[in-house]
């Protein structure tokens, strides 16, 4: 690294670049197609319901896309029924 | 058969509507005749930069509803006779404009002008969606910025499916309309190159109009800044894409702006 690098600013243009062809890969391909986060969400939702009794807020249903990799994160609170007395008597 | 050209671009604010004034001024310079149409109901402004508002009576949705004649409504241009304007109505019903009544109308102006243009609402609904459904090209004006390019991408995945072209399995003739271009900042890496945006959007470059004081001088007066300051940079610009938009193969020159000492000195990268 020579001395001048400490004083190049580093520029914008090609992290918004990026950021762009990164995210309009991603929605040319789901163009026209049904949301896959909120078809998931339904489907979970409705095989968790054949067990448990849940209630629709207690479930997150997130993607994080990734430039190799995404991430699909499923958080599902169900409530004890030991608790649920408590809570009704605070 | 006059051909129709939709100026869209998604996100609002970008220059759709001045461009539309001075694309369509500059087409109409040379003898061309010429119908600029408002699509934005509810939010007209081309009246405004084309400084008729004054001589509004009867608007496009008048004539879709049959209560005026398409002869009445539209408005010709003072400077030049082979511009005319159809305004957009100020009414606040979304459903004024029917897709019969905006073919019925889009098939009688291009039976009589050469170039029909068409300035879409911000957005990718309905009023969007009407304003390109029967163009014959499309001008997709985009700001060297990331929400700007986005929506680009978006209109043209819109020009490529809902258009009667795309649904005919023929395609519309896109091209991009560089606007708000700093040469400086690009210079500096601090704006997408053209480069960049054409790269993303892999369609051909129109034209690239830089960031000029002409432009808003051009609307405050209500003359497109083609025909208020022709010899000015934007003004320039506008008249060399309309000769591009018309079929001249005339290359485009990027705006340069020489690299500062200091900037040679710290060794920034031009993008």
């Amino acid at each position: 690294m020579s001395i001048l690098d400490l004083f190049k600013r580093r520029t914008s243009a090609p992290v918004a670049r990026e950021r762009l062809q990164l995210l309009l890969a991603y929605e040319r391909q789901s163009r026209g197609q049904p949301d896959l986060v909120s078809i998931l969400r339904e489907e979970i939702m409705a095989v968790i319901a054949k067990h448990v009794q849940i209630d629709q807020d207690y479930l997150q249903v997130s993607m994080d896309r990734g430039a190799t990799m995404s991430t699909l994160e499923i958080d599902i609170q169900i409530p004890n029924k030991s608790a649920a007395p408590l809570a009704m008597a605070g | 058969m006059g051909k129709v050209v939709v100026v869209t671009s998604g996100k609002g604010g970008v220059g759709k509507t001045t461009s539309t004034a001075a694309l369509g001024a500059a087409v109409a310079r040379t003898g061309k005749k010429v119908a600029l149409v408002d699509f934005d109901v509810g939010l007209r402004n081309l009246d405004l930069i084309m400084g008729a508002e004054r001589r509004v009576v009867f608007d496009l949705v008048n004539v879709i509803q049959g209560t005026a004649k398409l002869s009445q409504a539209l408005i010709r241009d003072k400077r030049l006779e082979t511009l005319y304007l159809l305004p957009a109505s100020q009414t606040r019903d979304k459903d004024a404009l029917t897709e019969e009544g905006v073919a019925e109308v889009i098939a009688r102006l291009r039976s009589v002008f050469d170039y029909v243009f068409c300035d879409s609402p911000a957005g990718i609904e309905r009023g969007a969606q009407l304003a390109m459904r029967f163009a014959d090209e499309a001008v997709i004006v985009t700001n060297p910025e990331v929400s700007s390019v986005r929506d680009s991408d978006r209109i043209i995945g819109l020009l490529d499916a809902r258009t009667m072209k795309a649904e005919q399995g023929e395609l519309v003739q896109k091209h991009v309309l560089v606007t708000r271009y700093d040469a400086a900042r690009a210079a500096r890496g601090e704006m997408l190159s053209i480069d960049d945006v054409l790269e993303i959007l892999s369609t051909p470059l129109l034209g690239i109009i830089p960031e000029s004081q002409d432009v808003l001088r051009a609307s405050n007066l209500g003359s497109p800044v083609t025909l208020s300051e022709p010899l000015n940079g934007a003004a320039k610009a506008y008249l060399e894409a309309a000769r591009r938009l018309e079929g001249e193969d005339l290359p485009v020159v990027v705006p340069f702006e020489r690299k500062g000492f200091l900037d040679r000195l710290l060794g920034r990268r031009a993008a």
